[in-house]
C-alpha cells in the first residue's frame, strides 16, 4: 500500500505501521518503503513517516541517510513550524554519521529569527550530546548563545540543555542570571521547573546565607536543625551583619507569584527554593501551598507528603497551624497513610498531643493492619519526644496489648519494650501483665521482646522470672530463632541472679542450644556457657560475666525515618528514593564569602562596582583618589540632603542623586587608579585613561569624606560602624563611606528592579517579616519602588536638586540606566550594548539669554545620559535661572516647530522661581539623527520666547562597549561608501594617547575600544535614533600625522563628525 | 528527562509504547509487576520504583497504570504532573480515557504524545494548542475522513504557541456569545463517632466554558473575595490584579478550563450540611449484628440535598446484609465488602433510613472496629462557604455575551467515623 499512488492508501498503511510500533511489534523490515515517503506533501503521511524514522533510524542508519536530504531542505523552510519540526526529527535521528550535519543544524537554527525553531535547538542540543559528548565544547558555545535569549519560550528549554550539558558551568549563567528572574513568570510552567531549580543551585554558590546566627542559635536551642554548616556559619559571621545581595531578593521575590501555580511541580520547585535559600523566616509561606497540593492525586500527595516530613522534621512551626490537613482519611492508600503518621508525630508537641493521641486512638482499630501498627509505633515515637505524655501513651499501650488482633499486640509490645527501656522505674506490673501474654502472642518479635524485658528486670520480678524461663525450656525446641536467642539470653541472667533456682534450667536449655540448626545459636549456646558456667578454664571474663550480661544498657533513639534525608534537595529524585539517583547534583553549602556580585552585571565595562554585600567589604578600597571640582561638590551637596533621605520623606531623586553621584564617583576611581592600586576594581575590565583634572588634594577630599560619613553614618545602622576597629582615621573615613554609597546604590537599584518587576506584571507588596537587624533597610527598599515610581513618571519630581551654580547633576546615573538595560528585554543586540559616557563635558550652550528673555535665563547641556522618556531621544538638560528680583511663575514649553519625524519630551511646567533661584530640568528630544535645529517657545506666565536647540553631531551617539575583535568584525561590513577617512598633521605631543582620548569624547560622546596596538585609538558609539553603529578609528602615522576614518551606515553624520573632529584633533 | 512511556492495563498488559529517546526494553516493566505484586492493591503501588539502570514513575488513573521511565535526576513531580496532563489531555480528545478508546484511537495518541514531548522535554501540553495540531476524532470527521482520505492533523499552524497569549488561538468565532462559569466546592470533613466535626474545610473550583468571539478581556469580580485563602490560577489569570485588587482579570482560553482553585481554610467554620445517624453493632457471642443508618439535613440554607450516596467498607467478617431502606437502592458486594446505598434526594418530612440485619462469620471474632461511612451528595444553587461572584465585565470586543454563573456544593473527601 505504501507504494500506491493515493495518499489515502499511503496514510492507512502507514497508521497500521505506527498501531504495530505501539504495540511494540518490529515493522523495521518495512523501512525502505517508508522511507520514500518523507517527502510526501501530505502532512500527516509525513508526521507518521517522522515517528516512523525516529523509531527505527538508529537500526538502519545507512537507510536513514536517504532522509537527510529532505531536512536539510526543510530547515531552510519559510515557515518556522516546518523548520521546527525538521530540526526536530533530524536531531531525534541517532546516526553518528549525520553529527556534523546536526551540529550546522542547531547552529544555525540557534540564530534563527523565530523563538520557536531556537526552542528547538536547544532541544536538539541535548540530543546531539547524548548522541556524541565529544561536541560538547562547541554546543557550550551554542548554549552561551541562546542563553542570552530573551525569549520566553527559549529560557526553559536551554535551561534544561546547560542542566543536561554542563551543570557545572556556572560562570555562563551569571550574565543571564537576572535576566532569567525576570522572565520566570512568563516561562511555561515546565521550563519554570527547571529554571527554578538550576536557580537554587546558583544561589547556593553565589549568595552568603541568609541564615542569620542569632536564627540559628535559637534554632539551635530548640533543637530545630543541627547542621554542620549552621556552626560554621556562625563563626563567620559572627562579627558581620548580614545583608541580602539584591540578586539574591530578586530570585526569591520573583518566585513567589510561582507558588500560585497549578502545576504541582512548579509549586514545589519553588516550595524547595525557598527551603534552601531564603531566609528562614520567609519559609513559611511555602507552607499553605504545599498543604493545598495534597488535595490533589495521590502520587502528588505521596511526593509531596515526603517532602513536608522531611522539613517538618526540622521545623515544626511552618505546619503545625495545618495539622489537621494531615489527619488520615481511611479511604487513603497505605502508604500515604503513614507518611500522614510520620507527619503528624513530627508535628506533635505538648499543646496539641492530647488531640492526636485521641486521633492515634481512631487509627489503631482500622481495618488496615498495617497502618495500625504503624501507628503504634508512632505513638511510641510521641511518647518518648514528649515526656509528658509518656506515661498515657504507655498505659494507652499496655491497654493494646488485649487487643485481639495479633500485629496489633505484638507492635505494642515491642514499642513498650522500648518504652520501658527509656524508664526503667517501677513499671513491675506491666511486666508481669506481659509475661502472661508470652502464653497466648506467638509473633516471634513480640516474644522476643517480652523474654528480653524479663532478662533486663529479672531482680524486679524474681517469681515470675524463674516460671518464665521453665515455659520457655518446655517450648525451645519449637520456638523461633530470635526467641531461641532471646531465652538463651535470659538463662543467663537468671542463672547469674538466681542461680539456685535457675541452674538446672539454664544448663538444660544450653545443651538444647548445644544441638540447634542455626549455628547463631549454637555460637551464643558455646559463648554463654564458656561465660556463665565456672569450670577449671574458665578465664577472668567470667568473674565480671555479671557486669557483662546485667549492664545498664541505652536506651534507644525512635527517631524518624526522614531523620537523614535532609542532605538532598528537596523536590528531587533522590530526595523521594533517599539514595543518590544518577545525575544528582549535590547543593552546595552557603559560601563563606561570596562571590564578586559584579559578575552578574550585564554590561561589562560601565558597572564596574565592587559592591560586594556591605557588611561583607573586608578589605578598604583605596582606589578613590580623584575627584573632579563638580563631583566634589555634588558630594556635599548629597551628604546634606542624604539624611533627609533616611528620614522617611525621601523622595526618589534623592536617591538617585545618591546613585548618580557614587557611580560617577566609582568610574573616576576607576579611571585614577588604574595606575596605583586598582586592587579590586579593575579585574576584567579594560584599562581606561582618566581625562579628567587631576590633583584634588587627597586630605581635603578625606576631609569632606567624613563629613559626609559622620552625617549618613548616624543614620543608618550600617555595617560600617563595624569595622572601626582599624585606626587609620582617615582611610578608615574614606572605606566607611564607600561601603556606606555602595549601600546607597544597593538600595537604590533594588527598587529599579522592583520596578521592573511590577512592569511585568509579577509586583507584589512585601509582606515579609524581617528581623530586625534588616527592617530598617527593609522599610527603606519598600519605601523606594513607590517613590521612585512616581519619580520615573513624573518628572516634577525628577530633577529639581537646584544646585546654585549651573552644574548640572547627570539625572539618572549610568549605572542605574545601564541596570535598566541589563533587565530591559528589549535591549538592543549583544554586539551593540550602550555603556557609560566615558566622558561628559561640562560645556553649556545659551538656550535663553536674560537680557532677552527678560532676566529669566536658560542653559542647556547634554548630559550624555541615555533619555528616560524614550530610547530614541538624546536627553538635555535645561537649567533655568531667575536673574530678576521678582518670582517667574508658570514656566512652560510652549508651541513646538520641530522638523518632520522629530519629536520632543517636554518637561513638567515649573510653577514659580524665586529670584536668583535656579532650577534645572531635563527633557528628550529625539532629533532622528539630523542636526536639524529643534525650535519650541519657552513661556512664562507672562512672556514667550523662540529658542532653538541644535544638537552638536556628537551628542546624536551614545557610547557603545565592544571588543576589538567585534570592532573590526563591524568595521569589515561598514567599507566603501560607509566610510570616510582623513589625515590630521599635528604637533606630536598632541599625539599621545590621554590627549587624543580626551579630544575625541570632548567632541562626540563615544565609548572607547581596548586597543591591541599603541598606535591605534578606537572609538565606537551608535546613534540614538536608528541605533546604527559609529566607528571611529584614529591611526598614528610617522611623523606628525594620523588618519581619522569614520565607518558609519549614516554617512552624513559621518561626515559631518569627521569634519568636527578634524581641527579638534589637529589643533594645538 | 521522560524516556519512554508504556501504558499498562489493570491486567497487567502492556498495550501501548512509545520512546522518545533510545528504545528501552519492554522488561524494565518487570520491575513494576513486582512492585504491583507486593502491593496487592493498586493503590498502593508506590509512585517511583528505582530499578538497576532506570527509575519507573507512574500515576494510576482509569484502571491503566501510566508508567515513565526516566534514567537520570528529574523532579518526580515534574513527570508525575506531566503524566496527569497526559491522562487530562486524553480525556478531553477521547470523552474518556480507557484501554478500548486509547487502542482504537493509536494513532492519534501517538501523535499526540509526539507533540507533547520532544526528547523527553514537555513541549505542547494546553490542550488548546494540541487541538490546534492535533484535531480531535469526532464522529462526523472519522466518516468525512474515511471518503475524502483528508487527515485529522491540521494543515493550519497553531498561532498560539507563538503569540503573546499562548491559551488563546487568534480568530475565533461563535454566532452566540456565551461564558457559563460553575462555582464547585467540595466539602472535605471528618465527622466522629458523636457527630461533631473532627476536620472541615472546603475546596473550591471555578470552571468556566466560554465561547467568545475575538479576544475579550474579561474580569470577573468577588463579593466577598477575601474568603479565599489560597488560589492557584489558570496561566491566563493576572496574578498582579489580583494582589491588588481582589480581581480576576484575563484573556480566557477558547472552550472549557478550570480558571481557578481555591481553598477556605479550616479555621473558617464551616456549615456541615448533613448529619449521619448510625446505629452499628456486632455483638461477641452471636453470629449476627445490627446495622441502621439514617441520613438527614443540617444547615443546608433552604436547599435540597441530592445525589445522596452512602458507601462502607464493612470488616471483613460480614458474611451478607439483609437490608431494608426507606427509599432508594442499595446493593452489598458479598466479595468486596462494599456496601452501597443510593439514596437520592432527601425529603426533611422523611428521613431516608437504612435498617436491618448483617450476618457475621461463625465463630470468628467481632471486628473492633466499626466501618467508616463516606458519603456523597450535591446541593444546587449553594456555594457553602459563602462566595458570591458579583460581576463579570467584558472588554475588548462589542458584542455583548451571554453570561451564566452556577453554584453548586459537593461532598469531596466527606467521612462519618462509626
Amino acid at each position: 500500500m505504501l507504494e500506491s499512488n493515493k495518499d489515502s492508501a499511503k496514510l492507512d498503511a502507514m497508521k497500521r505501521i505506527v498501531g504495530m510500533i505501539a504495540k511494540g511489534k518490529n515493522a523495521s523490515e518495512l523501512f525502505p518503503a517508508v522511507v520514500k515517503n518523507v517527502a510526501s506533501k501530505n502532512i500527516e503521511i509525513k508526521k507518521l513517516v517522522y515517528v516512523y524514522l525516529v523509531r527505527y533510524a538508529e537500526e538502519q542508519q545507512d537507510l536513514a541517510l536517504l532522509s537527510i536530504s529532505t531536512f536539510q531542505r526543510a530547515l531552510k523552510d519559510p515557515n518556522q513550524l516546518i523548520r521546527a519540526s525538521a530540526l526536530r526529527v533530524l536531531s531525534s535521528i541517532r546516526v553518528p554519521i549525520i553529527v556534523p550535519i546536526m551540529m550546522l543544524a542547531i547552529k544555525e537554527a540557534s540564530a534563527d529569527l523565530s523563538p520557536y525553531v531556537r526552542k528547538n535547538a536547544a532541544h536538539a542540543i541535548q540530543k546531539l550530546y547524548s548522541l556524541d559528548p565529544e561536541q560538547k565544547e562547541m554546543l557550550i558555545e551554542v548554549i552561551e548563545k541562546l542563553l542570552k535569549d530573551k525569549s520566553t519560550l527559549v529560557a526553559g528549554s536551554v535551561v534544561m540543555a546547560f542542566e543536561e550539558v554542563c551543570p557545572d558551568r556556572i560562570d555562563l549563567i551569571h550574565k543571564n542570571y537576572r535576566k532569567l528572574c525576570n522572565l520566570l513568570v512568563d516561562v511555561e510552567e515546565w521550563g519554570q521547573v527547571v529554571i527554578i531549580h538550576m536557580l537554587t543551585r546558583y544561589a547556593r554558590t553565589q549568595f552568603v546565607s541568609p541564615w542569620k546566627e542569632d536564627d540559628g542559635l535559637e534554632d539551635n536551642e530548640k533543637n530545630f536543625y543541627e547542621s554542620d554548616d549552621e556552626q560554621k556559619e556562625k563563626t563567620d559571621q559572627r562579627k558581620k551583619p548580614y545583608t541580602m545581595d539584591p540578586d539574591h531578593r530578586l530570585l526569591i521575590r520573583n518566585t513567589k507569584p510561582l507558588l500560585q501555580s497549578r502545576n504541582a511541580a512548579v509549586v514545589m520547585a519553588v516550595a524547595q527554593l525557598y527551603w534552601h535559600i531564603s531566609p528562614k523566616s520567609e519559609v513559611g509561606i511555602i507552607s499553605k501551598s504545599l498543604v493545598r497540593l495534597l488535595r490533589s492525586n495521590r502520587e502528588v500527595q505521596y511526593i509531596v507528603l515526603q517532602n513536608i516530613a522531611t522539613m517538618s522534621i526540622q521545623r515544626k512551626g511552618m505546619f503545625e497551624p495545618y495539622l489537621k490537613s494531615f489527619y488520615v482519611r481511611s479511604t487513603d492508600p497505605t502508604m500515604i497513610k503513614t507518611l500522614k503518621l510520620e507527619i503528624l508525630t513530627n508535628l506533635a508537641n505538648e499543646a496539641n498531643i492530647s488531640t492526636l493521641l485521641r486521633e492515634f486512638q481512631t487509627y489503631v482499630k482500622s481495618q488496615d493492619k498495617q497502618f495500625a501498627a504503624a501507628t503504634i509505633q508512632t505513638i511510641g515515637r510521641c511518647a518518648t519526644n514528649i515526656s509528658e505524655v509518656t506515661d498515657t501513651c504507655l498505659n494507652g499501650l499496655v491497654c493494646l496489648l488485649s487487643n485481639r488482633d495479633e500485629i496489633v499486640v505484638a507492635e505494642s509490645v515491642v514499642v513498650i519494650k522500648k518504652l520501658l527501656q527509656m524508664q526503667p522505674a517501677q513499671h513491675g506490673e506491666i511486666i508481669k501483665h506481659m509475661a502472661k501474654l508470652l502464653d497466648s502472642i506467638t509473633v516471634p518479635v513480640a516474644r522476643a521482646s517480652i523474654l528480653w524485658l524479663i532478662g533486663e528486670n529479672c531482680e524486679r520480678v524474681p517469681k515470675i522470672a524463674p516460671d518464665v524461663l521453665r515455659k520457655m525450656a518446655k517450648s525451645f525446641t519449637s520456638e523461633d530463632d530470635l526467641v531461641k536467642l532471646q531465652i538463651l539470653n535470659l538463662g543467663a541472667k537468671l542463672y547469674l541472679t538466681n542461680s539456685r533456682q535457675t541452674k538446672l534450667l539454664t544448663q538444660y536449655i544450653l545443651n538444647l542450644g548445644k544441638y540447634d540448626q542455626n549455628y547463631d545459636i549454637r555460637d551464643r549456646t558455646r559463648f554463654i556457657r564458656q561465660l556463665i558456667v565456672p569450670n577449671e578454664k574458665s578465664g577472668a571474663l567470667s568473674k565480671y560475666a555479671k557486669k557483662i550480661f546485667l549492664a545498664q544498657k541505652p536506651a534507644p533513639l525512635l527517631e524518624s525515618p526522614f531523620k537523614d534525608r535532609d542532605h538532598f534537595q528537596l523536590g528531587t529524585l533522590s530526595h523521594t528514593l533517599n539514595t543518590k539517583a544518577t545525575g544528582y547534583l549535590e547543593l552546595s553549602n552557603w559560601p563563606e564569602v561570596a562571590p564578586d556580585p559584579s559578575v552578574r552585571n550585564v554590561e561589562v565595562i560601565e558597572l564596574a562596582k565592587e559592591w560586594t554585600p556591605a557588611g561583607k567589604a573586608k578589605k578598604e578600597n583605596p582606589a578613590k583618589k580623584f575627584y573632579s571640582e563638580s563631583e566634589e561638590e555634588e558630594d556635599s551637596s548629597d551628604s546634606s540632603s542624604d539624611s533627609e533621605s533616611e528620614s522617611g520623606s525621601a523622595s526618589g531623586e534623592q536617591d538617585e542623586g545618591d546613585s548618580s553621584d557614587d557611580s560617577s564617583e566609582e568610574s573616576s576611581s576607576e579611571h585614577g587608579s588604574d595606575s596605583e592600586s586598582a586592587s579590586e576594581v579593575g579585574d576584567k575590565r579594560t584599562a581606561k585613561r582618566n581625562s579628567k583634572s587631576k590633583g584634588k588634594s587627597d586630605s581635603e577630599d578625606g576631609e569632606k569624606e567624613n563629613e559626609k560619613s559622620k552625617t549618613s553614618d548616624s543614620s543608618s545602622a550600617d555595617s560600617s560602624s563595624e569595622e572601626e576597629s582599624s585606626s587609620d582615621s582617615e582611610s578608615e573615613s574614606e572605606s566607611e563611606s564607600e561601603s556606606e554609597s555602595r549601600k546607597v546604590t544597593k538600595s537604590s537599584m533594588l527598587p529599579v528592579m522592583a520596578l521592573f518587576v511590577r512592569e511585568r506584571g509579577s509586583k507584589r507588596k512585601s509582606q515579609i517579616i524581617l528581623s530586625k537587624e534588616k527592617e530598617k533597610k527593609k522599610t527603606k527598599q519598600d519605601r523606594n519602588p513607590l517613590t521612585k515610581d512616581v519619580s520615573l513618571l513624573d518628572l516634577d519630581d525628577f530633577n529639581p536638586v537646584s544646585t546654585p551654580v549651573a552644574l548640572p547633576t547627570p539625572a539618572l546615573s549610568p549605572s542605574l540606566i545601564a541596570d535598566l538595560e541589563g533587565l530591559n528585554l528589549s535591549a538592543s543586540s549583544s554586539v551593540i550594548s550602550v555603556s557609560t559616557p566615558v566622558f561628559v563635558p561640562v560645556k553649556t550652550h545659551v538656550l535663553l539669554h536674560r537680557m532677552s528673555g527678560r532676566g529669566l535665563a536658560a542653559h542647556y547641556f547634554f548630559p550624555r545620559q541615555p533619555c528616560i522618556f524614550g530610547d530614541k531621544m538624546v536627553s538635555v538638560q535645561i537649567t533655568l535661572n531667575n536673574t530678576t528680583d521678582r518670582k517667574i511663575e508658570n514656566i512652560h514649553i510652549g508651541g513646538k516647530k520641530l522638523p518632520m519625524g522629530m519629536q520632543m519630551h517636554v518637561f513638567n511646567p515649573i510653577e514659580s522661581l524665586e529670584p536668583e533661584g535656579s532650577i534645572t530640568v531635563s527633557m528628550g528630544i529625539d532629533f532622528c539623527d539630523s542636526t536639524q535645529t529643534a525650535s519650541f517657545q519657552l513661556c512664562t506666565k507672562d512672556d514667550c520666547f523662540s529658542v532653538n536647540i541644535q544638537p552638536p553631531v556628537g551628542e546624536l551617539l551614545l557610547p557603545v562597549a565592544m571588543s576589538e575583535k567585534d570592532f573590526k568584525k563591524e568595521q569589515g561590513m561598514l567599507t566603501g561608501m560607509n566610510e570616510t577617512s582623513t589625515v590630521i598633521i599635528a604637533a606630536p605631543q598632541n599625539f599621545t594617547p590621554s590627549v587624543i582620548l580626551q579630544k575625541v569624547v570632548n567632541v562626540a560622546n563615544v565609548g572607547v575600544v581596548p586597543s591591541g596596538q599603541d598606535n591605534i585609538h578606537r572609538f565606537a558609539a551608535k546613534t540614538v535614533h536608528s541605533g546604527s553603529l559609529m566607528l571611529v578609528t584614529v591611526e598614528l602615522k610617522e611623523g606628525s600625522t594620523a588618519q581619522l576614518i569614520i565607518n558609519t551606515e549614516r554617512t552624513v553624520i559621518g561626515s559631518v563628525l569627521l569634519r568636527e573632529l578634524k581641527p579638534v584633533l589637529s589643533q594645538g | 528527562m521522560i524516556h519512554s512511556l508504556f501504558l499498562i492495563n489493570s491486567s497487567g498488559d502492556i498495550f501501548l509504547e512509545k520512546h522518545w529517546k533510545s528504545v528501552v526494553s519492554r522488561s524494565v516493566c518487570d520491575y513494576f509487576f513486582e512492585a504491583q505484586e507486593r502491593a496487592t492493591e493498586a493503590e498502593n503501588v508506590p509512585p517511583v520504583i528505582p530499578t538497576p539502570h532506570h527509575y519507573l514513575l507512574s500515576v494510576y488513573r482509569h484502571k491503566i497504570f501510566f508508567v515513565a521511565v526516566i534514567q537520570t535526576e528529574v523532579p518526580p513531580l515534574f513527570v508525575i504532573e506531566f503524566l496527569h496532563r497526559v491522562v487530562d489531555t486524553f480525556q478531553d480528545y477521547f470523552g474518556v480515557c480507557s484501554e478500548p478508546v486509547i487502542k482504537d484511537n493509536v494513532v492519534v495518541v501517538y501523535e499526540v504524545l509526539e507533540e507533547m514531548l520532544d526528547n523527553g522535554f514537555p513541549l505542547a501540553t494546553e490542550s488548546n494548542i494540541l487541538k490546534e495540531l492535533i484535531k480531535p476524532p469526532t464522529i462526523l470527521r472519522t466518516v468525512v475522513n474515511t471518503i475524502t482520505g483528508s487527515t485529522n492533523v491540521g494543515d493550519q499552524l497553531p498561532t498560539g504557541q507563538l503569540s503573546v497569549v499562548p491559551w488563546r488561538r487568534t480568530g475565533v468565532k461563535y454566532t452566540n456569545n456565551e461564558a457559563y462559569f460553575d462555582v464547585i466546592e467540595e466539602i472535605d470533613a471528618i465527622i466522629d463517632k458523636s457527630g461533631s466535626t473532627i476536620t472541615a474545610e472546603i475546596q473550591g473550583v471555578i470552571d468556566a466554558c466560554v465561547k467568545l468571539t475575538g479576544m475579550p478581556d474579561l474580569t470577573l469580580s468577588f463579593m466577598n473575595p477575601r474568603l479565599l485563602d489560597d488560589v492557584s490560577f489558570h496561566p491566563c489569570v493576572r496574578f498582579k490584579r489580583w494582589e491588588s485588587e481582589r480581581i480576576l482579570s484575563f484573556i480566557p482560553p477558547d472552550g472549557n478550563f478550570r480558571l481557578l482553585s481555591y481553598h477556605v481554610s479550616a479555621q473558617n467554620l464551616v456549615a456541615i450540611p448533613v448529619y449521619v445517624k448510625h446505629n452499628i453493632s456486632f455483638r461477641d457471642s452471636s453470629s449476627l449484628g445490627r446495622f441502621e443508618i439514617t441520613v438527614g439535613p443540617k444547615q443546608t440554607m433552604g436547599k435540597t440535598i441530592e445525589g445522596v450516596i452512602v458507601t462502607s467498607q464493612m470488616p471483613k467478617g460480614v458474611l451478607n446484609m439483609s437490608l431494608t431502606p426507606s427509599q432508594g437502592t442499595h446493593t452489598f458486594d458479598p466479595v468486596t465488602k462494599m456496601l452501597s446505598w443510593d439514596v437520592g434526594k432527601i425529603n426533611p418530612q422523611k428521613l431516608p433510613s437504612l435498617k436491618g440485619t448483617m450476618s457475621l462469620q461463625a465463630g470468628a471474632s467481632k471486628p473492633d472496629e466499626n466501618p467508616t461511612i463516606n458519603l456523597q451528595f450535591k446541593i444546587q444553587q449553594l456555594a457553602i462557604s459563602g462566595l458570591k461572584v458579583n460581576r463579570l465585565d467584558m472588554y475588548g470586543e462589542k458584542y455583548k455575551p451571554f453570561k451564566g454563573i452556577k453554584y453548586m456544593t459537593k461532598a469531596g473527601k466527606f467521612q462519618v467515623r462509626t
